[in-house]
């Protein structure tokens, strides 16, 4: 993954392209690896996809 | 005896049938028609694509799975339809014409009771002069086959970078009518990771191209998530991400033309643009298969039967209408053709009443909007529901006219899907974007703004959704092959 300053790089102001969007931090990067957190959010996840499937059948 | 047939064995077709069988048993009898030996999992194609699954990962054979479930397999394509039967007999029946390499060319009458049409699409590359692999100009992913080329051109390109010089990839919609957008997403985001991970990625140029009105469209109109405190729409989700990943992009196009190394497009705005490229890969436009169909006495009706696109007509109010006064109750809710009763069509084989996505032309005129999906959770979904009706007509619960009574329902409007993108294949670094969106059709009455249930549409990207994506590879392969427990296995 590129470091966090290079994509910080690719924005361009006025552009309506990249000026527009949000750049995950370092934090919500490292969030998005941390194995701890991920099983956590693995966990709600996999509950809120089968409430939906649960929804979905008539 | 009755006797269900059921025409294709994708994701929807196989669900049908393998569910109609376990619940029928030997009383009655399932024959699927598929022009197809093998069944693939069409999610993990993209793994194949990028060389980090094989062919063999995604697919098997089909024949020993419907011998140990007991249904009828017939490698054959189905050629026409004959709802009403043929002069001297009353039953209706599907034309085929054998693929089976040992009955190759040879056609046979299979008489039905009841039939379930889940053909698919046809991948209509013809719709873009040059585009496809047998065109020879850009690549695909929509077959295992055309994915495991794919990952030829992919891993020659690797080796190139590696020499040290410059590659330009550009991928996503080949046709401003294009769906399955998802799955170019899921492509270009591993074609990212998988540079990354051979130290290549500086050597890139990844674009992406699509009909998409915005970034995120995804041929549903979008969708809203909580995020980061805020309700946050999927453009700002999916521009994030591309800019994250230093992925530039072109929305709004329509593909005119697919020359060697290079395209030609033109933008809502009318504007008309040329990309360069080394490696395309570009998602065909759908059609319906082709089928025809006749009345008794011979005469064509396949127009009654059929909307101009090939897809089959069903229970949906396909009356024109802007979009502005577009319902929820348009979709259809039980698949059944609304001239023969015994007629159904599930999955990507149904005909939409509409786009998802707001229509829009370029100034010119050109039709530039995403078809709506109906792949993977829907398919399944319907094909079952599809599958519990025609069972529970069999056994006398009710009759096939009761069936806007009685029948099992599954809207796309009252029905959610859970869509899993892989943007990265590895145990521990990889990740996705995990979705799930409901319903999947909006309905501005019930959710008005978003169109959407807040509680139950959500997004985030980490590396828990690239294992779902895993887990969900080996699940399904194991749920369609009947291995132990796949009833228990949700679609």
């Amino acid at each position: 993954m590129a470091d966090y300053k290079d994509i910080q790089k690719n924005i361009t102001p006025y552009d309506d392209k990249t000026y527009g969007t949000m750049i995950p931090g370092p934090f919500q990067r490292f969030l998005r690896t941390c194995k701890i957190w991920q099983f956590i959010r693995f966990i709600i996840i996999n509950l809120k996809m089968l409430a939906v499937v649960s929804k979905s059948h008539h | 005896m009755a006797r269900i047939v059921v025409l294709g064995a994708g994701v929807s077709g196989h669900t049908a049938a393998t569910f109609a069988k376990h619940w029928l048993g030997d009383k009655h009898e399932v024959v699927v028609v598929s022009p197809n030996s093998k069944w693939n999992w069409i999610p993990s194609n993209i793994w194949v694509g990028v060389g980090e699954m094989s062919p063999e990962d995604v697919v098997f054979e089909l024949a020993p799975v419907y011998k140990k479930a007991g249904i009828d397999f017939k490698q054959a394509k189905a050629v026409s339809i004959h709802p009403e039967g043929k002069e001297g007999s009353d039953r209706p029946f599907v034309t085929v014409e054998y693929t089976d390499p040992n009955k190759k060319g040879e056609t046979e009458e299979v008489e039905y009771d009841y039939l379930i049409n889940a053909t698919g699409p046809k991948l209509n590359f013809a719709a873009t002069p040059g585009l496809g692999p047998d065109e020879g100009n850009s690549l695909s992913v929509c077959t295992y086959l055309h994915a495991a080329e794919a990952n030829t051109h992919f891993q020659n390109a690797i080796e190139r970078m590696k020499k040290g010089e410059k590659v330009k990839f550009l991928i996503g919609t080949g046709h401003g009518m294009c769906t399955c957008q998802g799955a170019a997403f899921e492509y270009i985001f591993n074609i990212e990771h998988e540079l990354r991970e051979a130290g290549v990625r500086d050597k890139a140029e990844i674009k992406w191209i699509s009909n998409e009105q915005f970034l995120g469209d995804f041929g549903v109109a979008g969708l809203h998530i909580k995020w980061g405190g805020h309700i946050v729409s999927s453009k700002v989700l999916a521009e994030s991400l591309f800019a994250e990943r230093g992925v530039d992009w072109i929305t709004g196009a329509h593909v005119k033309e697919v020359q060697k190394g290079k395209l030609q497009y033109e933008l809502l705005d009318g504007t008309e643009g040329e990309e360069t490229f080394d490696f395309a890969m570009l998602i065909p436009p759908f059609s319906g298969v082709g089928l025809k169909a006749y009345d008794k006495a011979g005469n064509d009706i396949t127009d009654k039967v059929f909307m101009p696109n090939g897809f089959m007509k069903v229970d949906a109010d396909y009356t024109p209408k802007p979009f502005e006064e577009w319902k929820a109750s348009d979709w259809p809710k039980y698949y059944q053709n609304p001239d023969y009763a015994n007629m159904f069509a599930v999955g990507i084989a149904f005909a939409p009443p509409h786009p998802i996505s707001k229509p829009a032309k370029s100034v010119n005129g050109t039709p530039i909007t995403p078809a709506p999906p109906r792949t993977g959770m829907p398919s399944g979904i319907i094909g079952k529901t599809v599958a519990r009706t025609v069972c529970d007509v069999i056994e006398g619960k009710y009759s096939l006219e009761e069936v806007k009574e009685k029948g099992h329902h599954a809207s796309m409007a009252e029905m959610g899907a859970a869509c899993v993108a892989s943007t990265g294949k590895s145990i521990w670094n990889g990740s996705a974007v995990a979705l799930t969106v409901y319903p999947v059709v909006p309905d501005y009455d019930r959710f008005p703004g978003t169109g959407r249930d807040p509680e139950y549409t959500f997004g985030e990207i980490g590396l828990a959704g690239h294992w779902i994506k895993h887990i969900l590879h080996y699940m399904f392969m194991w749920k369609a092959q009947l291995k132990p427990g796949w009833t228990l296995i949700p679609e």
